[in-house]
């Protein structure tokens, strides 16, 4: 029978994949903006399971919330991206100095 | 029994195809593989009860964010290959990394399922409504306890929203655009003449 540690194992994993994934693509902020979506996602698993294991809708609410915000997140990020790419030609972030800071 | 199959399908190919996502060379592959990311969470999703947040899922992650990230990788012009320097190098510090977080988590789960950790009572305030469909439950808690957080959701929609167009909109020096206020003061005489050319000869413009 299917349990909470499989989801929770499942989400845990997921959250490691998008960690190693802004690791190992350090320079294409792209597949970074990518990463952090799946790290969203594995937190969406898990407030999700815990709602329905927990028998408690609240979770479910939180992981619409979660949605709207990586929604907007995604968004701004290309945004942002898409400007970038305009003004210098590149989207290599680890020389990125525009703001001196 | 086929709760479990559809489990373990689900899982196996949610990782997998999360691995292909940060390890794929061209970035559409990655995109792809986000898609079915997505679409294998929401059936991980409607196999625990949350109908309302897998279509949630599938529609907004895989009709708006996914293809929003397409576009965007279509559209700019970039050598992805000049982009993956550092990958070999970064390998073992990240994937060392990566472990120790997974060590980590493991722990803390298998802490969980010894029993050692009491997790938090709900107090029922809540719990899915008997008899009612996931997304009514939902939809009654989200309209009367958290409203305000509801509203608030919206308002950063909108906020994304212009905050997107401002950043990227821009005026270009070269567009022809039209202006109305040069023609309407435009007057017939500025425009046209009368002529009366001679017969044989052309009019003199």
């Amino acid at each position: 029978m299917i349990g909470i540690e499989h989801y929770i194992t499942v989400s845990s994993i997921l959250f490691v994949l998008g960690v190693l994934g802004i690791f190992l693509n350090r320079k294409n902020i792209i597949v970074i903006l990518m990463a952090i979506e799946l790290m969203l996602l594995a937190v969406n698993i898990n407030l999700v399971a815990f709602s329905a294991f927990l028998n408690d809708m609240t979770g479910q609410v939180f992981a619409m919330f979660v949605l709207t915000v990586a929604a907007s997140e995604a968004a701004i990020g290309l945004a942002i991206l898409v400007i970038y790419f305009r003004s210098r030609g590149t989207i290599a972030v680890d020389d990125v100095n525009r703001m001196k800071g | 029994m086929i709760q479990t199959l559809a489990f373990y399908l689900f899982a196996v190919l949610l990782i997998a195809s999360a691995v292909f996502v940060i390890m794929a060379r061209n970035p559409v592959h990655s995109v792809l593989w986000l898609i079915l990311c997505f679409f294998n969470a929401a059936g991980l999703m409607v196999l625990v009860g949350a109908e309302f947040i897998a279509m949630l899922l599938v529609i907004v992650y895989v009709g708006a964010v996914a293809v929003l990230f397409l576009f965007v990788v279509m559209m700019l012009d970039i050598d992805f290959s000049e982009l993956r320097g550092g990958f070999i190098k970064n390998f073992p510090l990240g994937v060392a990394l990566a472990l120790v977080l997974l060590a980590e988590l493991v722990l803390g789960i298998g802490a969980y399922g010894a029993g050692g950790v009491v997790l938090g009572v709900p107090d029922g305030a809540a719990a899915p409504l008997i008899g009612q469909s996931n997304i009514e439950s939902l939809g009654i808690l989200l309209y009367t306890r958290y409203l305000f957080l509801f509203e608030a959701a919206g308002l950063i929609l909108l906020v994304a929203m212009v905050g997107a167009i401002v950043l990227t909109l821009r005026h270009r020096a070269d567009a022809k655009k039209q202006n109305v206020s040069a023609q309407i003061a435009r007057r017939p005489q500025d425009a046209t003449f009368n002529a009366r050319p001679p017969v044989g000869q052309g009019v003199k413009l």
